[in-house]
């Protein structure tokens, strides 16, 4: 009974992350995508909020689009899974529901 | 469409502003042709979405086409929960006060005229996001 | 663009015989554009066509049929809020048909 959240605005930009994150349930699964995978680099100001959010519900972030931005799986933030398309499939398809922060 | 068992929950999550994109009536008019696929509908307006539902909107100036009283018709297309999130209110400094008044008619109980805007904080907001079969953001 | 011959003045019309500017619409603009549609209007025709320019006025979109027909009755009673009735009124549809007489855009979801 989950529910799969996408984001795919810059948290330092936007506030779609910062949103998602305060409305998740326990056991939601977020997957940051396009721009939102800027928040999972390692060192940035929003990886704070990601870890708190690790506690209830399960961060993903989109490898092609990680790769696109130069960010390597190295760079990527303890904890935060990397998926393909395919696994973003998965998500989808094991989800109730899929909520899009725009 | 019309049993029971075969009626979702639609759940149209607003978070944007009107005017300064498109986001807004686009979303208005896709709940109002979806009205008519008979499924159980409500709205969200959070963060910037809150502002879709101020009252006293006039856009002639602005050589845009006005849209807030559309809002005011969703009664008779059976969408009557307007879900509006009390944090993004009082961040913007709003309260429900600031907001149009928008009613339906309850044909239960002779057609009185109910309030459709009901004001939930942040948990609740999360907690009807959690019950919803299709989620439809703009 | 095209338009209707009025008075001896042209109002505009969009390929499908709607009005670009809703503000031109009169009585008289009515009476020809019903005349295009081969429609003779009777006292009936004018009560959906004022009553959507009502609905227009106030909620600033023009209804779907089902809401013209549950408002009508609300209004006129069952007789006039009748899809049938409605149907035997403006043939092509009225929403379509009177929305187009009555100066209004195509309403939404209307293809």
């Amino acid at each position: 009974m989950s529910t799969l959240h996408t984001v795919n605005k810059s948290p330092y930009e936007r506030n779609a992350m910062t949103s998602c994150l305060g409305h998740v349930s326990a056991g939601d699964l977020v997957l940051l995508i396009e721009d939102g995978v800027l928040a999972a680099r390692k060192g940035g100001s929003f990886a704070q909020a990601l870890n708190a959010a690790k506690g209830a519900c399960k961060i993903y972030v989109l490898a092609p689009d990680l790769a696109a931005r130069g960010i390597g799986a190295g760079d990527v933030l303890e904890g935060v899974e990397t998926v393909d398309y395919g696994g973003f499939v998965d998500l989808a398809a094991s989800a109730t529901r899929v909520c899009a922060w725009l | 469409m019309s049993d029971g068992q075969t009626k979702k929950k639609f759940f149209y999550l607003n978070r944007k502003a009107p005017y300064g994109t498109i986001y807004a009536l686009e979303s208005l008019e896709v709940v109002l042709i979806g009205a008519a696929f008979e499924q159980e509908v409500s709205l969200g307006f959070i963060d910037d979405g809150v502002f879709q539902l101020m009252n006293n909107q006039d856009a002639a100036g602005t050589g845009m086409k006005g849209f807030s009283k559309i809002y005011r018709a969703l009664g008779d297309y059976e969408v009557r929960k307007l879900y509006v999130e009390k944090e993004s209110l009082e961040t913007r400094g709003l309260s429900v006060d600031d907001l149009m008044p928008i009613t339906y008619e309850d044909e239960d109980e002779d057609y009185a005229e109910k309030p459709s805007i009901v004001v939930v904080d942040k948990a609740e907001m999360a907690k009807l996001i959690a019950d919803q079969d299709v989620i439809m953001s703009f | 663009m095209s338009g209707y011959q009025v008075n001896g003045g042209v109002v505009e019309h969009d390929e499908e015989g709607y009005l670009t500017d809703i503000g031109q619409w009169t009585k008289d603009v009515a009476d020809i554009i019903a005349k295009a549609e081969n429609i003779d209007m009777t006292d009936e025709h004018w009560e959906v066509v004022n009553f959507l320019r009502d609905y227009y006025d106030e909620y600033q979109i023009a209804p779907a049929v089902r809401i013209l027909v549950k408002e009508m009755t609300k209004k006129y009673g069952k007789e006039k809020g009748d899809q049938k009735a409605l149907y035997a009124l403006f043939p092509y549809g009225p929403a379509k048909q009177a929305c187009k007489i009555a100066g209004l855009p195509k309403p939404t979801g209307c293809v």
